[in-house]
This record gives C-alpha cells, structure tokens and sequence, in this order.
C-alpha cells in the first residue's frame, strides 16, 4: 500500500499562513494533480510531503505511517523538479544512479536497474552523455529516470513541464501517463497548466489561497464546478459569467433581460451568477441567453469561437467553423439548462 | 520557356558588397598604445629579474637589459646553497597547505552560510566580511602575540594559522555557491545523501572555477608572504622563500643578483600552478568579477 494522507495540513511561514488546512486521500496508484495560480500553496503542499519544508501542524502519512518527523531520504519518496536538477557534471548514468547512492543492493544490482530504467525511458543509448549534450525532453527523462530508480512508493512531480516547448510538453505528458499506466505508483504532480491537469490527472486538486477548493475527477471539476473559481479555471476558454436573480417560480433573471427557465430548485429572491461555458453557447439555439455583436472571430478550423459585446459585458461562444457571424453582427446566443451553472453572486459557491 | 537570371554572387560583387576595412582612427590607436605600455610595464620587471640573474656582481646597477657577459654562476650559487632548498621547501608546504585548507573551509563556511537558514545567519556573515576591513599590519601584534602564548614562533603551524581561513575566500565562495540552484540540494537531499555529502559530491563540482581562483589567489598570497613569516620565523631553516631572499647579501650590501635569481627560481611554481588552472581561472575570475 502507497496511500498519502493529509490531514488538517497547515503551513506557516514566518508569522504567514499559507495552508489553512488541508485534508486528502490519494488512493494507492492513483495520480492526483494539483492545479491552481501562482502562489495558492500548491507547491508547498508538495514540498511538505517531499519533506522539505516542516509541517506547522497536521499529519502527512505515507503507505499508514505518519512522516512528519522524517527526512525526505526516509520517506520512501521520489522527487522531479521544475528544472529538472540533474547535475551537469554527471553522465546521464551517474545521474540517473544517484538515487541509489544510499542504498546498500550490490553494485550489479544496481547497474541492473540503472539499464532497466533507461530502457523503459529509451535512452540506453544516452547513458554516457553529459546533461549538456540531451535536448530537453532527454533532461526531463533524466530527472523522471532518477525518480524511478528508487522504486519510490509515491512519485512527486514539481511543475516538471513548464520549462519544454508546447510540442514537447504534449509529448512528455503522454508520456508520463503512459510511466504511469506501466508502474501503477502513486503519483502527486504539481502545475499550473489546467489542461496538463485534466489530460493527466485521475483526480484533480484545485487550490486558491491555500485551500482546496474542489477535488474531483476530470469529468466532476468540469461539469460540476463546486464554484466560480473552479468554473473559471478549468476549461479554456474560461467559463462566461452572466449576473442575474432568481425569480418566483425557480426562473432566472438575467440583468441583460430575458428570463430562463430551470428544471432544478433555485433559492429564491437570491442574488445569482449564470455561467456557461464558451462551447455550450451558440448562436441559433433555441434557448436563447443573452444577445449582442460580434466583435472578434478566431477560427480554429472546426469551429469559430466568437466573442460577443453584450449588456454584462464580453462573453465567448463557439460558433460553426464553416459559417461564422460576420463581425458587427448581431446575435442571439442559447445554450441548454442542463449545461448552465447557476452560482451564488456573494459567495460564488454553485447553487445548481 | 524564360531562362532563369543567374544570381549567384560573382567576385565582382562580393567585392561591392564586402564592407569597407575602417581606417584605424585615434582612438583606437590610443588604446593600443596604453595596452602595449601596459604590457611593457609588466614584462619589464620580468625581463630586468631575469636580466639581472645573468649578471656579475659589478654590473647590476648597469640598466643595460643584456648583460656584458651573461653568466649562470648565481644559478649554480644559489641552487648549490642548501638553504635555498629549505625555504623552498618551506614555500611549498606553507602555501599547499594553506591553499588546501582554504578551499574545503572558505568553501564550508560559504555553502553553509549561502544554503543553510539559521538564526544570526547575516549576523556571521557580516562579522566574517568585517574582517576584510582590518590590514594585516594591525593583526600582526595580536598574531604574534599568541604565538608566543601558544608556543607556535618558528614553527610552520605559526607561519600558517592566520591563513588557514580568510574572510575574502569566504565571501567568494558564498558569491559562487548563490549560482548553484536550490533544486539540486534538495534532489540530493531526497536521494539520500547527508549534508557533507551534498556539499562535497553536488556543490563542491559546480563551483570548481571559484575554487580553480581561490586556489590561485590564495597560493600566489602564501607564496609571496613577507612580512608575517619575517615576524614569525627566527630560525634561518623556517624561513620562507622571500624572506630568505631578502637574507642575501649582507648589513654592507645586498646581493641583488643572488636575490634575482631566487626570485626567477620562485616564479616556477606559480607559472606552473598557472598552468594547471589557467582555464578555470580565467572563468573564474570572470565570473567572480575580481581583479587579477
């Protein structure tokens, strides 16, 4: 068993929380993805359970043993970092074998696992390379290579793509999904990047200002956002957000006009927010929304998203990718209730 | 069917378009004056070391570069004189020692200083840099003073101790270490390793050239020492290279040829030393922003 346990997890730095709590199960064999912006304590999260900062308070428990008060090197974990810290005056081999350093198997033993793992990442052919002499999609195999050697119960991955070209990037994060699918470990793995996020992740952590704000599969974070921060983040381009009340009778009112009948029970009299996703708003369909002018078209092959100046403000939509509205033109954009969220205005947490 | 132009440069236009050679104009001129004045400024005394090493006794006050009758007596003079041996000797165990001693702790004490946060981290830092406030002309009292107390005149331990550690290697060390990412601590931390580990198998390589520099510097500071082993030592044996040299000749007269010649002899170690870290040095000191 690898499971990871955080529970009531809080950091402080200085006289600054920046954790306020945070409870998770990662099942073993499972890769949760942590996401969120700059600064929500995603990375510190991470840097707990790698052990390299100190727990203010909470426990961090490790295939059922509290790791609290163990060094990182005792915690049967395995790290790779942003950039990438394999060390330029290694070969790939003594890099990727650094991680056996403190372990006591026989030299061919560990010579025997070194080839094996260069051979799972294709690059048996690399062990004599210099870091310098690697591409940086060879740097980043390096640095996963080095993690795996360990046969760590749980991996931890630190933003590891954010340095590779979109190209690469697409590339190493099949690639990691594909490590994963073949050695089952339990995987933590930070970025920033929602879409790295939902392509990856069995489960996604969403965090703000150091809480979690909604954990879920891919599919529940998308459909189900828990709240408007959530519905911004995930999904590209973010969620359209249009003010309104709910009326007698469970209908919405929108502040642009038009009223939109629901299926699900809305508090009444409450001050709400509609959202709707780019590609669930079209023009000519018929539950129309909200109406306004075409300002911008950005074809994309397939569809034409299309961004609309209306009474709220801008929203997106998607629009056929053969005949878009023209610029200036007016439209009537609708989407279907069952993908509308419905958000409390004050305190953004989902209502339906 | 129309036949394509050829395009392809002729020498007729590679001539045309070639850029014009830019006259040398005063500045530059300017510049290439001061830098040969530099260079003659400083092979001279090179060339006058030598130069005066190939003379007779009566010639050395004679300016002339090549001497009237060159000889290789003061060589055979020196070389054969035994004492020459022991302060060699003397120069090289001090300044080996002492070169070593500053790599591993200048370089300890800047990592922990640089890697490490512990309470009154700045406080030690600043108290280690103050240091480099204080000429050596007001330490030698306090220096030598101790010695005595401890037993340590004429002794190689008293000649080296101020030296063992300096301020300066400390804070060029510190500098270097600030180049060597934190992610590559922790990776190690992570694999295992203990922190002298760390220091010694990740950090130590990655800042060779500011060892190469340290090394340099602090060889070539030991090895041209006066005033401290003067003060130190009393014995003739304990003497190191310079002060020995200077030992030449006697209350009447100084035998600046002999004095020459030890000195020419002298200069091979720090050639050699020059030669093994010539390319780290040159990095090293271009990173670290020093003077030469």
């Amino acid at each position: 068993m690898a499971n990871l346990i955080l529970r009531d997890l809080v950091k402080t730095f200085d006289r600054t929380e920046v954790l306020h709590g945070i409870d998770l199960e990662v099942a073993d064999g499972e890769f949760v993805v942590f996401v969120g912006p700059s600064g929500c304590g995603k990375s510190t999260t991470l840097r707990l359970i790698a052990g390299l900062e100190e727990v203010t308070s909470g426990t961090i428990e490790i295939a059922g043993r509290v790791v609290n008060n163990l060094e990182p090197k005792d915690r049967d974990i395995a790290m790779v970092f942003q950039n990438y810290a394999i060390y330029p005056h290694m070969t790939v081999r003594k890099n990727i074998g650094f991680g056996l350093r403190s372990s006591k198997a026989p030299r061919a033993e560990k010579e025997k696992r070194i080839e094996e793992v260069a051979t799972i990442l294709g690059m048996s052919d690399l062990l004599s390379r210099k870091p310098s002499q690697l591409s940086g999609g060879q740097r980043q195999r390096v640095a996963i290579g080095r993690a795996m050697v360990r046969d760590p119960a749980v991996f931890l991955f630190d933003e590891p793509l954010s340095n590779l070209d979109a190209q690469l990037r697409t590339q190493m994060r099949l690639e990691i999904k594909k490590l994963h699918q073949r050695v089952g470990s339990t995987i933590v793995f930070v970025t920033h990047d929602q879409v790295e996020a939902m392509t990856m992740a069995d489960r996604i952590v969403i965090m703000k200002d150091g809480y979690i704000q909604q954990v879920g599969t891919p599919a529940e974070v998308y459909h189900k956002p828990a709240n408007t921060f959530v519905a911004r983040f995930i999904g590209a381009p973010s969620m359209n957000m249009i003010p309104g009340a709910v009326n007698g009778g469970g209908t919405l009112a929108l502040e642009t006009g038009g009223t939109l009948a629901f299926d699900r029970p809305l508090p009444e009299g409450r001050k709400v927010t509609l959202g709707v996703r780019p590609e669930d708003l079209g023009p000519g369909h018929d539950n129309p929304v909200i109406e306004g002018k075409v300002t911008v078209r950005e074809p994309l092959g397939h569809e034409t998203l299309i961004y609309v100046g209306t009474a709220s403000g801008e929203v997106i939509a998607k629009a056929d990718g053969r005949t878009p509205p023209e610029v200036g033109e007016t439209v009537r954009l609708g989407a279907l209730t069952e993908n509308m969220h419905v958000f409390d205005a004050e305190t953004g947490e989902a209502l339906a | 069917m129309a036949v394509a132009e050829d395009i392809r440069p002729t020498s007729e236009t590679l001539l045309k378009v070639r850029a014009p050679r830019r006259p040398a104009n005063m500045g530059q001129f300017i510049r290439w004056a001061l830098l040969f004045a530099g260079g003659i400024a400083m092979v001279m005394p090179i060339a006058y070391m030598i130069s005066t090493s190939l003379k007779w006794p009566h010639e050395v006050y004679n300016l002339k570069l090549i001497p009237d009758e060159p000889t290789i007596d003061n060589y055979t003079y020196v070389l054969e004189d035994g004492r020459f041996y022991w302060w060699f000797v003397n120069s090289i165990i001090i300044a080996v020692i002492t070169t070593v001693s500053n790599v591993l702790f200048d370089s300890l004490v800047g990592y922990t200083l640089c890697k490490f946060r512990f309470p009154g981290r700045y406080i030690v830092f600043i108290a280690i840099l103050s240091t480099l406030m204080i000429p050596t002309e007001m330490l030698v009292i306090p220096w030598y003073l101790m010695s005595q107390q401890f037993g340590w005149l004429d002794t190689y331990w008293g000649i080296m101790f101020p030296g063992l550690m300096t301020a300066f290697g400390t804070f060029l060390m510190k500098q270097f270490f600030e180049t060597v990412p934190d992610d590559f601590i922790e990776a190690a931390r992570i694999d295992g390793l203990n922190e002298l580990q760390i220091w010694w198998t990740v950090a130590m390589p990655l800042v060779k050239p500011a060892l190469a520099a340290l090394a340099i510097f602090v060889f070539l500071g030991n090895w041209t020492a006066f005033i401290w082993p003067l003060i130190v030592t009393n014995s003739v044996e304990m003497y190191t290279l310079p002060v020995g040299l200077s030992s030449f000749g006697d209350e009447a007269d100084v035998a600046w040829e002999l004095i020459m010649t030890g000195a020419a002899i002298s200069t091979l170690p720090t050639l050699v030393v020059f030669l093994i870290f010539q390319r780290f040095i040159i990095r090293g000191v271009v990173m670290a922003g020093l003077k030469g």
